[in-house]
């Protein structure tokens, strides 16, 4: 039995921009549009798209560290966008974020102890110290951390290492839910694995539900139990892993698997070519109606006028696009992922 | 086919402020003509300190010994104004970023025209028109318009597509490119990997490709040399590295790299990191991370040895390594 700890309604998020004159109108960026989505307690949700498709926008916008324009963030029952700012830091606890860059998000004048054992600090004020840094040492254990490390600095670390402090720092509240902001882009490929297995391991550890935010779609897929893929501020896509990627319905979740290199040669070579052409349009000024079709090889008429509404294709699966069916039907145009 | 560089005994050492830091070691290696050679390697592997010491581009405290002979000039140690007639003309490098590598004040086909102006004499008109032939050949639409523009107004991938422009610009023998795609989003990526696919083709090219990311290499290169610790650790053909890896490192690296095709195989990283050239580890620089290692692997450094025709490793381990599924559910 699925139980939904988190649900997105209708969240939409722009941003103003400083137009280039004194006194011209500032631009209107539009990050998100009509988002909505649930996360299920337990589950892996990736979230995948380019730049500037507003992945990471909608990571903060459901931590509240972004306040939405429009929508509701529904988190067990209880609507966060009503919260006041007061009770919304209590209720941090039990949603943390990991970020990308590792030594960035560490204050580089304290040690890792009270890096990890900060949170504690605000959100657990009742913990005496001593319990604090049992805490801290079960933490790091947990995450693969010598408890001799405790008292070094961040620069001490490499990138891998200084990640796991990240990940100590997000964990240290028992959260039940953590925004993994491209927790492994910034790292070497030998390194990535071995955090993506932490993560994995951990989730089981701790009871987690994560949601996966990267434009790296094999670690999307590798991780996740359902993704969302965005396009320009829209939802164009949502499955499950193994539905998104051995049957893409929306043709810019094609192209993206397509795009994907494999790291096999022989299969690498057989791969039908089949490349997205152009580049993502500025998000200042998408195109009309479906904002994907400027590249899009099926595109008619009817999808510059018309914004393609999220459509079910099965139960739980969503896919934005007008003639997604007629796509689906057509003899030998379906480029495969794959083969 | 014939060789258009032969890399010989190649050192590369930075001057700290007591210390020596030695980036790359002992490198050996060959292009032929046409092909794509990927050296592949993580942060710190000395994969582009290598051929910024070929270009003649190390930071100032940089020093460079050996052989890069290219015909019948050796490129290291060159004084500047001899190393001009070759850079940009038969060897040129492309980076990352290419907002970097561009001029942000001149027009697109100011910068690249005079390229043609200085290495092959071209009149300005005739240069102009051969920067325009060749930013379409490398699929920038309406080039005589996007020629006009300056670097800022151009898309990331756009920036890059001129980068290749100007560096096919005098048809070189030799392309250099650094994490040419890292910084561009996966659908941009691929068509400039495509580009590449038929660039050497096109041009009889010989593409170094320098990256990390394992998929690139499979899909465009031809042979490939992976690097650890400044020291080439394996060479051979794309295939015979990822479907039969010799060293315990390429083994390592291809069971680290998820695929976007499967879901289930928990992925088999190598334990700990990599090393820190300046405090690199007696013997071989892998033998911390290493499940293959014995006692030799602690005090002598494994020298790069031939294993069959075309195909070397350094390790000293000479069994087949066996691949265990460390933790298998």
């Amino acid at each position: 039995m699925t139980t939904e700890l988190l649900r997105i309604d209708n969240l939409s998020k722009s941003f103003a921009l400083r137009a280039g004159g004194l006194f011209s109108r500032p631009l209107t960026l539009r990050a998100l549009q009509d988002i909505s989505f649930s996360v299920n307690r337990g589950e892996t949700l990736g979230i995948v798209g380019e730049s500037g498709c507003g992945k990471s926008t909608l990571g903060r916008c459901i931590l509240q560290l972004l306040k939405p324009d429009e929508g509701r963030v529904v988190w067990m029952g209880t609507d966060l966008m009503k919260v006041p700012d007061e009770e919304m830091r209590k209720r941090r606890k039990d949603l943390q974020i990991i970020f990308q860059d590792p030594l960035a998000s560490l204050n580089p004048r304290m040690t890792v102890g009270e890096i990890v054992a900060d949170p504690l600090k605000t959100l657990m004020p009742e913990l005496t110290a001593v319990q604090r840094k049992q805490r801290v040492m079960e933490i790091m254990e947990a995450v693969g951390l010598q408890p001799e490390m405790i008292n070094r600095y961040p620069h001490e670390f490499s990138g891998g290492q200084a990640q796991r402090i990240g990940i100590a720092r997000a964990l240290i509240t028992e959260p039940k839910l953590i925004v993994c902001d491209e927790p492994v882009s910034a790292l070497d490929v030998s390194i990535q694995a071995q955090i993506l297995n932490l993560l994995s391991e951990l989730k089981d550890q701790f009871g987690l539900t994560l949601i996966f935010i990267s434009h790296n779609l094999s670690v999307v897929r590798h991780v996740s139990d359902r993704i969302l893929v965005l396009y320009l501020g829209r939802m164009v896509e949502l499955a499950s892993g193994d539905e998104l990627y051995d049957d893409p319905k929306h043709p810019y979740t094609k192209g993206l698997l397509t795009a994907v290199p494999i790291p096999d040669p022989k299969r690498a070579r057989q791969r039908r070519i089949d490349t997205l052409t152009g580049e993502i349009p500025s998000p200042i000024n998408p195109p009309s109606g479906c904002t994907f079709r400027t590249r899009c090889r099926y595109a008619t008429e009817r999808c510059a006028e018309i914004r393609p509404p999220l459509e079910t294709v099965s139960a739980g699966r969503l896919v934005a696009c007008i003639r997604w069916q007629e796509i689906d039907n057509m003899p030998g145009m379906e480029p495969s992922p794959a083969a | 086919m014939a060789n258009v560089l032969d890399v010989e005994n190649l050192d590369v050492t930075f001057a700290l402020h007591q210390s020596e830091v030695k980036a790359v070691s002992n490198l050996n290696f060959s292009l032929a003509q046409g092909e794509t050679l990927a050296v592949v390697g993580e942060s710190g592997s000395g994969k582009s300190q290598a051929f910024l010491s070929i270009m003649g581009l190390l930071a100032k405290n940089g020093r460079a010994s050996g052989r890069a002979t290219m015909g019948d000039v050796n490129l290291i140690g060159l004084p500047p104004e001899r190393l001009d007639r070759y850079r940009g003309k038969d060897i040129a490098m492309i980076f990352q970023d290419p907002m970097t590598s561009l001029n942000p004040s001149l027009r697109v086909r100011t910068q690249l025209a005079e390229v043609l102006v200085k290495h092959q004499g071209f009149d300005e008109d005739k240069a102009t028109r051969s920067v325009i032939e060749m930013l379409e050949r490398v699929g920038i639409p309406e080039p005589a318009r996007r020629s006009a523009a300056y670097p800022h107004e151009l898309s990331g991938g756009m920036r890059q597509r001129v980068m290749i422009a100007m560096a096919l610009l005098c048809r070189p023998k030799i392309l250099i490119a650094d994490e040419p795609t890292t910084a561009l989003d996966v659908t941009v990526q691929a068509q400039m990997l495509d580009l590449f696919r038929n660039l050497t083709n096109d041009f009889g090219t010989a593409l170094v490709l320098i990256t990390h990311d394992l998929g690139v290499v499979a899909g465009v290169a031809d042979r490939m040399m992976v690097m650890y610790a400044g020291r080439s650790v394996e060479k051979g053909t794309v295939d015979e590295l990822f479907y039969d890896p010799r060293h315990p490192y390429t083994l390592g690296l291809l069971t680290s790299t998820p695929h976007v095709e499967e879901r289930s195989r928990r992925l088999n990283p190598i334990t700990g990191s990599p090393p820190n050239v300046e405090h690199l580890p007696r013997g071989c620089s892998f033998h911390p991370r290493c499940a293959f290692r014995f006692e030799r692997c602690f005090a002598e450094v494994p020298p790069l040895r031939e294993v069959t025709p075309g195909r070397s490793k350094a390790c000293h381990y000479e069994e087949k390594l066996v691949f265990e599924e460390k933790g298998a559910a």
